[in-house]
């Protein structure tokens, strides 16, 4: 373009690409638009999708500016960070890995380097090189927010999903006035039995139970660390004032308790039948079977 | 988002009112951090231990509470630093039911399981500095935000 | 300080009488000189009533580290020797978990889910007999 032949003076490369970008705006935004990656996040209109490029291309201008091409932290990328990552976690909830985000995001810079060696063609090639590199410098610092942003976008949604799943997990069930259960199903590891204590104490208080029966029908192997989880919800329900009774002890996990020397001091039933009736035992509401009376 | 306001702080610890004082910022700051309420009784039960250490055994020192983050997870990170007498040998001081004062034993093994960091430095002679790190680890719960 | 910071409680903890019981409610964030004198307070009252039970409601306590624990284990132990039966009420399950987190499950101490249910427990109780029969009322 004509101002840098005009005096002489060459722009410096960051300049030069700031400038360009502002100058084809337009055009880049609308050859995103065919990528697939805006392609697919902006299914409504193909504007939506030119309008999301034109305010990344200015973003990228922005951070060209200020020199900052390296920088994943430059101010111009916290206006896009957000945007990024929705794009990003989109992409991947259509079932696309990392790397094929990636490699969608890889895909924007040739469309820019091919307009800025034409808008450059008249000028010296050492000129260009610089230009070239500067920008794939800073399209590679694009890339690095964006998975930056849907790497966190990504944590959080498996952190919620893990915390929903461990709690659908772990219901607790109100058996009788003042007895709670909760059946436990599957491993304890330790994140697991964190929530399985809270919530069953949280029901002790909530329900006023005097009993919590801690089913472990479900839970298919029990080793020293899963015996001291029990351990520390049935001392921590004496200490609010509630007693817990371990029910469901499956031969096996009995003799596996015995061969690693646990010594589990805590009321144990075979079932949670056998546990229930002793809750209301000790409540003082026996079950009497009226058959049973008249043999 | 979180703020950082009102949660770095540096608080002496001189008095058996310094440690009310101590526990009361800690709980606010673990709360203004977003750490659920069994998190924040840890971190403040911990700093209780560890504060009553600094007083009894230190002969009196501060804390320092910061703010840390590591990605999108805030975390409180707490130094106690005293310039007492020092621990000679921190494997009996960090085992449980090991006691030099008039407790239970369980000041610093017991803190140490309530926290997800925990380093101790202490030269003899020169004085003892533990720190420890929360992470408010677990995200917002559902049936919290009813 | 900042005026958010809630009052720390200090000085005497008021300890009721309702008949053959001590109740005594704490409150917030324990000065450790409150909770020792709590401790002599109730020894001197067990002995000069000759009440039979202790009930500590500890509901609004939002932590209880080792010296509080402590003291409850102490308060327990003495009243016992002093032939009274001790209940703690009402710990919030967060303050239980920490406890056991820390290493202090308190054998020794009976446990209530309420101040009702603690009442009950110490009602339930056989009434102690005491060596030496019938109390005199100190001078």
């Amino acid at each position: 373009m004509p101002e840098h032949e005009a005096d002489g003076q060459l722009a410096t490369p960051t300049h030069e690409v700031r400038d360009f970008l502002h100058r084809r705006r337009e055009q880049i935004a609308q050859r995103w638009a065919d990528e697939p990656l805006f392609r697919t996040v902006f299914t409504v209109s193909r504007d939506e999708a030119v309008e999301a490029g034109k305010v990344v291309v200015d973003a990228l201008a922005q951070v060209a500016d200020s020199d900052q091409v390296e920088d994943p932290d430059a101010a111009g990328f916290s206006e896009v960070r957000e945007q990024l990552s929705r794009m990003g976690a989109a992409r991947s909830r259509a079932g696309l890995s990392n790397t094929q985000v990636s490699s969608e995001l890889a895909a924007l810079r040739p469309p820019v380097e091919n307009l800025l060696a034409a808008d450059l063609e008249q000028a010296p090639p050492e000129h260009l090189r610089a230009c070239s590199t500067t920008l794939t410098v800073l399209m590679g610092t694009l890339r690095l927010v964006a998975m930056q942003s849907a790497l966190s976008e990504w944590q959080a949604l498996s952190d919620r999903q893990r915390m929903q799943l461990l709690e659908v997990a772990t219901p607790v069930i109100r058996l009788w006035d003042g007895i709670v259960a909760v059946p436990l199903i599957g491993t304890l590891d330790s994140a697991r039995s964190q929530v399985v204590m809270e919530t069953l104490l949280n029901a002790v208080v909530d329900q006023h139970a005097r009993f919590a029966i801690l089913d472990i029908t479900g839970v298919p192997t029990v080793d020293s660390l899963v015996a001291q989880h029990l351990m520390k919800t049935v001392a921590a329900a004496r200490l609010m004032g509630a007693q817990c009774i371990v029910s469901g002890i499956r031969p096996a996990i009995a003799q596996t308790i015995v061969h690693l020397g646990l010594d589990l001091d805590v009321i144990t039933r075979a079932s949670l039948a056998d546990a229930l009736g002793y809750a209301l035992h000790e409540l003082g509401a026996d079950i009497v079977n009226p058959g049973a009376g008249q043999r | 988002m979180h703020t950082a306001a009102g949660v770095e702080a540096c608080l002496p610890i001189r008095s058996d009112m310094d440690l009310v004082w101590v526990r009361q910022h800690v709980r606010q700051a673990a709360a203004r951090l977003g750490f659920g309420l069994v998190e924040q009784t840890k971190l403040v039960t911990a700093a209780s231990e560890l504060a009553r250490n600094t007083l009894v055994h230190g002969g009196g020192g501060q804390m320092e509470a910061r703010h840390v983050s590591s990605g999108a997870t805030q975390g409180l990170r707490l130094a106690f630093s005293d310039e007492g007498p020092g621990i000679a040998d921190l494997d009996q001081a960090l085992s449980d039911g090991y006691t030099s004062g008039g407790g239970l034993g369980m000041g610093l093994s017991g803190a140490r399981r309530l926290v997800h960091e925990f380093d101790i430095e202490s030269t003899p002679g020169a004085g003892t500095t533990v720190r420890v790190t929360c992470w408010a680890a677990q995200p917002p719960r559902p049936r919290e935000e009813v | 300080m900042s005026e958010a910071y809630s009052r720390p409680t200090t000085g005497h903890v008021p300890v009721l009488r309702l008949g053959d019981v001590l109740l005594v409610t704490l409150q917030g964030d324990l000065h450790d000189s409150t909770a020792q004198q709590l401790q002599q307070d109730l020894s001197e009252t067990i002995s000069r009533t000759g009440v039979r039970g202790v009930l500590i409601d500890i509901s609004g306590v939002e932590i209880v580290d080792s010296f509080l624990g402590r003291v409850l284990a102490e308060i327990a132990a003495q009243s016992r020797l002093l032939a009274a039966r001790t209940v703690v009420a009402g710990m919030r399950p967060a303050v239980a978990i920490t406890l056991v987190e820390l290493g202090l499950t308190l054998p020794g101490l009976s446990t209530a889910l309420s101040t009702e249910a603690g009442m009950e427990l110490l009602a339930r109780q056989a009434p102690v007999t005491r060596p030496g029969g019938p109390r005199q009322e100190s001078p």
